[in-house]
């Protein structure tokens, strides 16, 4: 069963139509990338996955379940989506190990105990071993976005959403945070990741989706897309991207 | 991690201990300048108090001390009452203001009556002066019969409580709302339900915002409860007034005034504490 399916989904802001029937698919391990000029409804269709935003009219199907169905119970649905966001969005009055283990001991009800055993395994997985007691606000933005992503992990969900996590950091961190996501591909994880990096895009995703105006105009394998894209908007967009 | 890099250990330099000391004698020299112009200052107004054509029946109408000696007790006993009340006014003011603040904040339509209700209470009780709310409170409901007897302390306790509460969750709510809605988001994100992100992120966060409004509520609190003498309840600035009337002499007055300040000073002097400290912290994140 696949992980994920989109079926169709819309979505308008006001008069401005954002998502224009959007189809895809993620199967269990496959890593999607979105690439796509600003504003072309990347972050919009990954907030209308984790039901941040209403959709309009489609379906999103979790592992065969329909979460945009009113009667789901969306605190649930969101449990089993792991999200990190572009500007981290740890939580400042807390620390690093409680930020990380807030949804097991609240959401998924696990032992404290086994909370901060696992949070702790993690952090010192992905080297902030040194920084499970200290506030969140205090670490560089490379460490917070690695912890966010941690956070988002602790409870192995089915499938994970990165938005654009390493566009807020400076270029010297970008590194630590996209080997960090290689790592979670090697796991195996589940991912739909929006970014604006193509070399990353180019070595992490199974395949890569072209987002235009709303809707997908292209899908294909790293190399289909970057060495021989079909449409000029892709090529377009490609050319421009590479040229900066 | 470190291999092969080789091991610093550091000792201040010269030029470090030479800015050290002079920051020391600078500070030294601070701390004198302040106390010289202190005595100054007091000597000042003092001299010119002193020398004012009515000072000598001032200091026998308002501070005598065998008055002040005689009243203290009837006085400080009055006070007790007072910090009993601003006890459980404290705590009623909490819970009430929390609650209104919660019932503020709450979206969707489902919520309005409650939303309104607990507007409407805000705005009422931000405008009626205190006093008002006390006589109301504290003639009025007993009036009604439909309470047993109780003493005017408690309706005292209970009007400030109605007032200050107003006043408090308009703080909280501000606090509330001064928390990045990205913060409501990655909260929701991970599955927390509405009133878990309410608990856990929001309310937090919130109240360290406002700290020190909120401890400039409570000594404001600290003083208002001196009111509740206008229901009759013997407290400090009651007891006060019995001991004024029978020595003919205002001295009970101030050793009353005395008394209140003395009992706000602490908390004032943690407020400040508390709002430089987070001053600090939250400088030390960024740029000054
Ligand atoms: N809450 C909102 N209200 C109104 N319009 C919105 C809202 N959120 C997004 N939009 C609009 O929807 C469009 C798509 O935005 P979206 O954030 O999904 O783009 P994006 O592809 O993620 O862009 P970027 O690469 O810059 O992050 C934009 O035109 C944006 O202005
Ligand atoms: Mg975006």
């Amino acid at each position: 069963m696949s992980v994920l399916k989109l079926n169709n989904v819309w979505k308008r802001f006001g008069d401005v139509e954002v998502l224009k029937g959007v189809d895809l698919t993620l199967e269990e391990h496959d890593v999607v990338v979105l690439i796509g000029a600003s504003g072309s409804g990347k972050s919009t269709l990954l907030r209308t996955i984790n039901l941040i935003e209403q959709v309009d009219d489609g379906q999103v199907i979790l592992s065969g379940d329909d979460i945009t169905d009113p009667r789901t119970d969306v605190d649930k649905a969101r449990a089993r989506i792991g999200v990190v966001f572009q500007q981290f969005n740890l939580f400042p009055h807390m620390k690093v190990i409680d930020n990380v283990t807030l949804a097991a001991r609240r959401v998924h009800k696990w032992p404290a105990a086994k909370a901060r055993a696992k949070g702790v395994a993690l952090l010192e997985k992905f080297g902030l071993g040194d920084k499970v007691d200290e506030y969140s606000d205090r670490l560089s933005g490379g460490q917070q976005q690695r912890v966010a992503i941690v956070r988002a992990i602790m409870t192995d969900p089915e499938l994970l959403l990165l938005d654009e996590i390493t566009s807020a950091l400076d270029p010297m961190l970008v590194g630590e945070v996209l080997d960090l996501v290689r790592d979670l591909k090697e796991g195996g994880s589940t991912m739909l990741i929006a970014t604006h990096e193509m070399s990353f895009a180019r070595t992490v995703a199974d395949r890569i989706v072209f987002m235009h105006g709303g809707r997908i105009l292209e899908t294909g394998t790293p190399e289909q897309i970057f060495s021989a894209p079909e449409r000029p908007e892709t090529q377009e967009f490609l050319a421009r991207i590479m040229h900066r | 991690m470190t291999d092969g890099v080789p091991q610093v250990t550091w000792a201040p330099s010269e030029l470090e201990l030479a800015r050290r000391q002079h920051r020391r004698k600078a500070s030294g020299r601070s701390v004198l300048i302040a106390i010289v112009s202190t005595i100054l200052f007091v000597g000042v107004i003092a001299l010119v108090l002193i020398n004012t054509p009515g000072w000598e029946s001032v200091k026998a109408t308002f501070f005598d001390l065998s008055v002040a000696k005689e009243s203290l007790p009837a006085v400080l006993q009055g006070l007790w009452l007072n910090i009993r009340v601003l006890f459980f006014a404290t705590i009623g003011v909490a819970v009430l203001g929390t609650g209104l603040a919660v019932i503020r904040s709450l979206r969707g339509p489902v919520w309005f009556p409650l939303r309104a209700l607990a507007t409407i209470y805000t705005d009422l009780f931000r405008g009626v002066p205190v006093l008002i709310v006390l006589f109301l409170v504290g003639f009025g409901i007993p009036a009604l019969e439909i309470f047993p007897r109780l003493p005017a302390g408690v309706w005292g306790g209970i009007a400030i409580t109605l007032c200050y509460s107003a006043y408090v969750a308009e703080v909280l709510r501000a606090g509330m709302e001064a928390v990045h809605p990205s913060q409501r988001i990655a909260a929701r994100s991970l599955g927390l339900t509405h009133a878990e992100t309410l608990r856990v992120v929001v309310i937090p966060q919130g109240l360290r915002k406002v700290i020190p409004p909120l401890m400039n509520d409570f000594v404001s609190m600290q003083k208002d409860v001196g009111l509740i003498s206008v229901l009759g309840a013997v407290d400090a600035v009651r007891a006060a007034q019995i001991e004024v009337a029978q020595s003919f002499n205002f001295t009970p007055y101030v050793v009353a005034a005395l008394l209140f300040v003395a009992l706000s000073f602490p908390v004032i002097r943690v407020t400040d504490h508390i709002s430089a400290r987070m001053a600090r912290r939250e400088q030390s994140g960024g740029t000054v």
